[in-house]
């Protein structure tokens, strides 16, 4: 007897899926998170410089050596990291009266002036769903994307003083950019939650899935964001280009309503958008099985985002050293 | 003799100066980098690709440089303007990549090229505190650790949770060079940061940097003022276009940069390479005269108490042009001032694009010695151009209103005086 037939569930078929890439997500994010503790368990952080100045780190500077030492430099600075991030945040709602609340208003208004255009004015199908609902399951993730895609590309423009006088690994200033959004999306996802209760709309297992989705979205975020912010510092068009992208996203991405009406045959195409891939997961997550999840497409927009993030990660690391030269 | 801590071999780093003309920033656009594409390919197909393009031009910042610093050194570096002393720090501290040759560190490396990076405007003086030192490097443990260490060194108890961004200027510098002075580094560079705040704290900076080079740590040190580098360092490696033009004991490079600045003495600025500023307008000559014999000679040679006419001969023309010259005695410590925009009554009005500047000292109140002068015209709210070691000039003993003022007294000033007998 094995475990399949023991829960009467076939993991392998097609409407499991979903439930089989949540588990496995589950299973590394704990994997993840035994290796952290365990290295910051072994020695304290105190010592982790100390053990290094009696060592002695040997440094090489040459031209163009692709430094070996990168990504342990970037562990070594992930306190800068989480100092950026809470700099950020510490400074966007200093001097304002209402202060975190607007992290709420801004997706709550959004989504009533959708509600009515789409859902009651446009009359378009919702399934079943409450609109206020569709509307902000999809609101959630692309705020996210579309706040952390915007941050990300001016980052490190507006930390060109950082740049240009001190030494640090620079992606951390794209990484930390998209963090700060990351805290806003938390802030608003209870306004989702506050729905769900309003509504008595009862969560299925798909929600499950939400942390490999929220992972999606986080690497599609940084995957652009790491282009353009590596081209806005040659090119500042791109401080152009990065508003009309997003602005122009709101609406070829499913946000206002759901991807069902796009005509079977272009969905494909549709899927393009890595957007629409999260959003839609996002949906089929929260909404459970009122709404169809299009595999193919959900798989084309994974492959997209990590081609997005792995292009963008290299570009960034073939254009960083000269960053304090032009910016 | 130990190791080299820091080793540095045939270091060359290259920039692209690009010429084109006024407009356009060198940040390029995108139509730039298209057209340019364009061109590239139309250039391929005509075969035209070996010319050199007109419009950049290759600018060696660093030249071939080697050198190596042991542990525990004190060294200056010196050089005037645009010699590359600033480049080398940022290669040294990793912000920007070397184009040839190889630098190898032992040792954690702190740099301070700046005073106060990364500070933030809003934020209160304790998250400045350790926003600041995670940028510099020093982990959160550390920073806890040090705290009350680095808020009594810069003074601000009283103010730690007000934003800095209502802090006197004093105060934000002490309180920067506060985290700065709590590094521990194996190596610390610091580009001329201490030209700022006031005195008594530049002391008290000082004394900290004196204090980290006993405890045996490496110090790389900017500054054009030689009695700060003198007191110290005691290795002195002098740049002169990107080159190593003196590695040796500290007063000998200082000796040889002192007399590099007069031999480089040309009648006609305009020739000087080593200069900064936008360029709108360019220093042309910088000429003294004894003013009792009208303004005929030049003169380098003057007795205390003289009156002088310090002439400023400038090419260009700018709105709004001021000139503000400091006079430095050899080593390099700053003396007087003079700046045509703070105005007197007894000033006569300004004639628009007369070409010069004159400013009229009714008494040379300095003790004998050598003198040098720096001059900088700004206009359209930037500076446009700023020269070191514009012009020399000796003065000797001489008498201020009958009395005689002697070679062998102290400090740089005389002021006229009169005793009573009791």
């Amino acid at each position: 007897m094995n475990l399949e037939t023991l829960l009467g569930i076939n993991f392998f078929a097609t409407e499991n899926l979903p439930l089989l890439i949540a588990f496995l997500s589950i299973l590394v994010l704990i994997l993840l998170a035994r290796i952290m503790t365990k290295k910051s368990a072994g020695k304290t952080e105190l010592g982790d410089y100390e053990s290094n100045s009696t060592a002695k780190p040997k440094l090489i500077i040459e031209a163009g050596r692709a430094d070996r030492q990168y990504w342990k430099d970037l562990w070594r600075y992930r306190e800068l990291f989480y100092f950026l991030a809470w700099r950020d945040i510490l400074v966007r709602y200093k001097q304002t009266v209402i202060g975190i609340l607007w992290a709420l208003i801004r997706p709550l208004l959004t989504m009533v002036v959708f509600t009515i255009i789409f859902g009651k004015l446009a009359k378009l199908p919702s399934n079943d769903v409450p609109y206020p609902i569709l509307v902000f399951a999809a609101m959630l993730p692309w705020q996210f994307f579309a706040n952390a895609l915007s941050e990300c590309s001016n980052s490190l423009i507006s930390n060109s003083n950082l740049v240009s006088k001190v030494y640090f690994p620079r992606l951390i200033v794209p990484a930390s950019a998209v963090v700060v959004s990351f805290i806003d999306f938390l802030i608003s996802s209870t306004i989702l939650i506050a729905l769900m209760i309003w509504y008595k709309f009862v969560p299925t297992w798909g929600m499950l899935m939400l942390p490999f989705l929220i992972m999606l979205a986080f690497a599609a975020a940084l995957g652009g964001g790491l282009w353009f912010s590596a081209l806005n510092i040659k090119y500042r068009d791109f401080r152009f280009i990065v508003p009309f992208v997003v602005q122009f996203g709101l609406y070829v991405s499913p946000v206002g309503f759901s991807s069902a009406i796009v005509p079977e045959q272009w969905r494909l195409l549709y899927s393009l958008n890595p957007m629409v891939g999260v959003i839609d997961g996002f949906r089929w997550a929260i909404l459970g099985q009122n709404t169809a999840m299009y595999w193919p497409g959900f798989m084309l927009s994974i492959g997209i985002v990590l081609l997005l993030l792995i292009s963008g990660i290299w570009h960034f690391r073939n254009t960083e050293r000269t960053f304090a030269d032009i910016i | 003799m130990s190791n080299p801590i820091i080793k540095v071999e045939n270091l060359s780093k290259k920039y692209v100066i690009s010429h084109q003309t006024s407009g356009r920033n060198r940040h390029g656009t995108l139509r730039d980098a298209i057209t340019d594409g364009f061109k590239s390919v139309g250039k391929r197909f005509t075969k035209q690709s070996n010319t050199a393009d007109p419009e950049h031009e290759d600018f060696w910042a660093l030249n071939d440089v080697s050198f190596e610093i042991n542990q525990g050194d004190r060294v200056g570096i010196i050089g005037r303007n645009g010699a590359g002393k600033s480049t080398l720090l940022k290669i040294l501290s990793r912000i920007t990549e070397p184009t040839r040759g190889r630098i190898t560190i032992e040792g954690r490396v702190a740099s301070l090229l700046e005073v106060g990076t990364g500070f933030h405007a809003e934020l209160s003086g304790r998250e400045n505190i350790f926003l600041n030192g995670a940028i510099l490097g020093m982990s959160k443990v550390e920073i806890k650790r040090k705290f009350d260490e680095i808020v009594a060194f810069s003074e601000v108890e009283k103010f730690l949770y007000t934003p800095v961004k209502r802090y006197s200027s004093g105060m934000y510098v002490r309180l920067a060079f506060a985290v700065a002075a709590h590094l521990e580094p194996e190596i610390l560079i610091v580009d001329e940061v201490l030209a700022v705040g006031d005195a008594q704290f530049q002391k008290k900076c000082l004394g900290k940097m004196e204090d980290v080079s006993k405890e045996g740590r490496t110090i790389l040190f900017v500054s054009h003022n030689m009695a700060v580098v003198q007191a110290l360092c005691d290795r002195g490696i002098f740049l002169t276009q990107g080159s190593v033009s003196n590695n040796d004991s500290i007063s000998n490079t200082v000796n040889a940069y002192l007399t590099s600045l007069e031999q480089a003495k040309d009648d006609n600025l305009l020739h000087r390479t080593d200069r900064r500023g936008g360029g709108k307008v360019r220093v042309s000559r910088v000429t003294l005269h004894r003013a009792k014999e009208g303004s005929g000679n030049t003169e380098s040679l003057f007795q205390v108490g003289d009156p002088v006419k310090i002439k400023i001969d400038f090419e260009g023309d700018c709105l709004g042009l001021e000139c503000r010259f400091t006079i430095y005695e050899q080593q390099g410590q700053a003396i007087a001032t003079f700046s045509s925009a703070d105005r007197s009554e007894l000033d006569s009005p300004s004639k628009q694009s007369s070409g010069f500047f004159v400013c009229d000292l009714e008494e040379l109140l300095l003790m004998p010695g050598r003198y040098r002068i720096n001059v900088a015209l700004s206009g359209n709210h930037a500076l446009q151009d700023h020269l070191e070691g514009a012009a020399f000039f000796d003065v000797e003993q001489g008498t201020v209103r009958g009395r005689p003022v002697l070679p062998n007294s102290y400090g740089y000033v005389h002021f006229p005086h009169r005793w009573s007998e009791i």
